[in-house]
This record gives C-alpha cells, structure tokens and sequence, in this order.
C-alpha cells in the first residue's frame, strides 16, 4: 500500500466517524468540534486530490470562519438539547423511510449513469497538464469566466446589503461615543488646575 | 543509499522525520533562550535585572520553569469537560508548530516545499483559535469563558487585515510559495530591493495585527490579568499551562519568520556582495522578535472597544484599498516594476 492510499483511507475514516459523531454526541459543543475534524479530513483529501487551493480554502473559509460562528452559536444557546432528542423516536420511523428512498433514488440515477463519448472531448474547461492548480483555477475564474465571476460576487454583494439593512437600527435613546471627538478633546479645556490650600477648601 | 532515501517509502519517511526534527528540536530550544530575552528585554526597560539566578546570567531560568511545570499536578476544576480540556492546550502547540513546515530557513532549507504555503500557514494561525476557545470553555468557569470569548473574536478580526496584506504580497510575486516570495526580493540594490519599501505602510500593519493575532501586549486583552485574571488560561496548571505558553510563543516566533520572509527578504543578505544564507533569516527572526520584545515592554494596553474599532474600521479599510492600489501599480508596471516581480519569482 503506498503512502498516498494509506492517507486516503485515514483522512476517509476520519471524514466518517466525524460526520457520524457529529450526529450522536450528547454535546452539541462537541458535535461542532466533530464537525471541524470532518472538515479537516476533507481539506486532506482535497489535497489528495492534487485540488491544494480548495483544501487551504476549505480549511480557511469553514474551518477558520463559519466553524468559530457555529461555535459560538452553540455555546451561548441555552438549548436543552436532550429534551429535542427525546423526540426523535417518534420521527424515526419517517426519516429513516426518506433516507431509504433518497438512497434508492440516487443508486438508480447513479447505477445507469453513463457518459458519452463525446463529452469528454466537449468541456469547456479541460483541466491543465502545465499548469498549477492555483493559477489554473485564476485562468477559469478571471480570464474565461470573468463576467459570471463578477455577477456571482454583486449578487452576494447585494444579499449583503440587505442582510445589513434588514437587521441595521439606529437606537436614538443611547448614548453613543464619538471617537474624533474623544481625541481631539484639549486638556486645556477639559480640566482647570487648582491650587488649594491646607484646611480651606475650595 | 542515495535510492534508499529518495525512492522507498521507509527512506522518504524517514528523511521527512529528520527534517522534522531538525526544525522543531531547535526551534523549541532556541524557544527557551527567547524567553529569556523577551524577560531580559522587558526587565531592562524597567531598569530591573530580570530572570539572573538560574545559571550564569540567569541563562538556565527557562529550563528551570520547564522542569518545574512538568513535575507539578495537573488540576481539573469541577465539571470540566475533561477530553476538551486536555485537547485545548494540545491543538494550541500543535497548530503553531506544524506551521514551520513551509517556512524556508535558506534557497531549498524547507520541509515542505508546496505552492500554497503562504495560504497553509494563514489556513493554520486561523486553527489556533480553537484552542482558545475549547480551553476557555472546558474550563466550565466564567472568567476563562469571558477571556476566551473576547479572544476569538480579535484573533478572527485581525486575521482578515493579514489576509488582504498578504494578498498585496501575493499579487506583486504571482506565487504563493515562500521560496518564490523571497527570490522575488532579490534585486541590485540589497535592503532596498525588498518588500519592505515598496510595500511599507503594510509593514506597520502586518506586525500590529501579527501582534494582536498572537495575544501579544499590547493587545493581550484575552489574558488581561486586570480584568479576567488570566483569561482562558485561568484553570490551567502544570502541563496544560505550559504546552499554551510554547504554543503562543512559537506563534509569535512564527509571526517573526513570516515578516522576515514576506518583507524583510528571508535568506538574502542585506548589503550587494555578501553572501546569502541562514544567518541571515536567523538574525532577522532576532529582530523583529526584539521589536514585538520592545513593544511589549513600551506600549500600555488598548481597551477592548478600541482594538475592535482600529481592527475593522482603520485596519481593514486600509488593507483593503492597499490591494486594490498594488494591483494597480503592478497592472501598468509603475514605479520601475517595484510591484511587479513575476518574471522573477513565478
């Protein structure tokens, strides 16, 4: 077995046993930092893959970013999570029937799938033999696909936008600081320096 | 033998754990005398003597800390998630170490020479949250859960400045690998020639930003002895407590050899006509590392809100209109080619 084939099968079992226990772990704190190793093993197998820029991607963007988010979610939710799954013996019986219809639908699609002959020959972006893997995916991304590229980044742009407004409201009955303000604030007339004698007061 | 080591898997392994070793094994020792310089440091500014006990010149007092760690009792407060919090300070060590695999010491000196290793080491600084925030949270306590909470969100903050710096760099060698990186700094003027000056106001932000990346003062708000004690490290004793501290002074060790790399020409020698090499990226390590020393032992602390806002509303602005400027400069090959490096190093 060599290197590459041992490393396959440790990141798949890892990819597997941590999606599995972040289904069954009692602990939704540790059903996140499951999750964080299935998102890890699956950077590895990018790698394996030869896809390095999507692993470094994968790790940066789940791993460094929304993983931290869905931590911190989970932490300061003051869920009873054990009284959710007291219910689940109820409803097993129906989910297990939809994920058996759902794998049989995807071995049927799967099983007949054949593809021509022809399809190999006609796609658009074949992939590069000269080529690294980072700047072949800037090529596609910034050179072929330049105008789609740019759409996708406005429509987040705008999902943004209206994620801020949606959820943006100005308070009026705060206090707020003004930071310019605070520094350009002169001691000379802030504060007054007095000289007060023993016993007199001011 | 030369067949044995390049060809068969036992060979490779092998020749990859002697690299290993030969990075970590003085890494942590030269770790050792750091602290002690960074006590030394700190200690002269406040015109007291430091660490002078342990050895001559108190030389020996970090190993005599180490011993003293480890033969101390580990103590688990009440209703510790006990796994967790033995992982925390373990992610914390191994996350900043495994990083040194791409760092290059000299021309080819690197464990792992891949095309992404700029992009590996941001992917892994961004992981050494975790360890924060499991110790924090393990702990079942509130001062380390406070501290931990607040870290995670500067080192998350001051990640996104660092990745757009680093895209600037990016974009003028069109290459991410840290060889590449610094073959592209190698010019007829010497110093000059490097990423510092063409790219200077991201020096001042990407050591600020390393700095509050690393919890160093004086952004150490996730510590804070005023406030929370010691933030995340609060329940932690013994062992624990010292795989955190290495792990955060190799971070911050790392953070030095990243400005070395990126701006400060890694191996090349500063002067036209003498020769590259090891020493010099060692020295420049010493260097910048001496800076974060002083820095620490001038700057007061920021309150918290303050770090925030220079964070998201100074840092990031000015980042990211540093990008969209160097992609200009490096377009239409301004200023002599300066930010524009590709034929040399890509």
């Amino acid at each position: 077995m060599t290197v590459a084939a041992l490393a396959f099968y440790l990141f798949a079992i890892c990819v597997i046993a941590g999606g599995l226990f972040t289904v069954i772990s009692r602990n939704p704190v540790h059903s996140v930092l499951w999750l964080i190793l299935a998102f890890l093993s699956s950077a590895g197998l990018f790698v394996l893959l030869g896809a390095e820029f999507v692993a470094m991607l994968l790790i940066i963007v789940y791993v460094g970013a929304v993983a931290v988010l869905f931590l911190f979610v989970v932490m300061m939710l003051d869920v009873d999570f054990a009284e959710l799954r007291g219910s689940m013996a109820q409803y097993m019986p129906l989910a297990l029937l939809i994920g058996v219809i759902l794998l049989m639908q995807l071995g049927l699609a799967f099983g007949v799938w054949e593809t021509s002959e022809q399809a190999e020959a006609l796609r658009a972006a074949v992939t590069p033999t000269d080529l690294q893997n980072t700047a072949a995916l800037g090529v596609i991304l910034y050179d072929d696909y330049f105008l789609l590229f740019q759409l996708a980044g406005l429509i987040l742009l705008v999902a943004m936008v209206g994620a801020i407004v949606l959820t943006l409201r100005h308070r009026k009955d705060i206090k707020r600081q003004n930071v310019l303000e605070q520094m350009w604030r002169d001691p000379a007339d802030a504060m007054e320096l007095k000289d007060v004698k023993p016993g007199q007061g001011l | 033998m030369t067949d044995f080591f390049s060809t068969t898997n036992l060979g490779i392994f092998l020749l990859t754990l002697g690299q290993v070793l030969l990075v970590v094994v003085p890494l942590l020792v030269a770790l050792a005398f750091l602290l002690y310089a960074d006590r030394k440091i700190w200690a002269a500014v406040q015109l007291r003597r430091g660490p002078n006990v342990v050895g001559t010149f108190g030389l020996l007092q970090s190993f005599a800390d180490f011993v003293k760690y480890i033969v101390k009792e580990i103590v688990y407060p009440a209703g510790a998630d006990k796994p967790v919090f033995l992982l925390a300070p373990m992610v914390s060590l191994v996350m900043a170490v495994i990083a040194w695999a791409v760092i290059p010491f000299n021309d080819g000196w690197v464990v792992s020479d891949i095309n992404v290793a700029i992009l590996y080491v941001f992917a892994v600084s961004s992981l050494e949250v975790y360890g924060v925030i499991m110790g924090g949270w393990a702990s079942n306590s509130k001062y380390p859960f406070l501290g931990s909470l607040r870290s995670a969100a500067q080192m998350i903050s001051y990640e996104v400045s660092i990745g757009l710096i680093i895209i600037g760099i990016i974009i003028s060698t069109g290459s991410m690998n840290f060889g590449d990186i610094v073959r592209a700094q190698d010019g007829a003027y010497g110093i000059f020639s490097w990423y510092w000056l063409p790219h200077f106001p991201m020096l001042f932000l990407f050591l600020i930003s390393a700095m509050a990346e690393t919890n160093r003062p004086p952004f150490d708000l996730p510590e804070a002895e005023s406030e929370l004690v010691a933030g995340y490290q609060v329940e932690y004793s013994s062992t624990p407590f010292l795989l955190f501290m290495i792990g955060e002074y190799v971070a911050i060790v790392l953070m030095c050899a990243l400005v070395s790399v990126i701006f400060l020409g890694g191996w090349l020698s500063p002067i036209p006509g003498l020769p590259d090499g090891i020493l010099w990226m060692l020295g420049k390590i010493c260097f910048v590392f001496f800076i974060f020393a002083m820095v620490k032992a001038i700057a007061p602390r920021y309150r918290y809100d303050q770090l925030m806002r220079i964070g998201w509303k100074v840092f990031l602005p000015m980042s990211l209109g540093w990008v969209v400027l160097v992609a200009f400069f490096a377009k239409f090959e301004l200023f002599g080619g300066a930010y524009a490096r590709w034929a040399i190093g890509g």
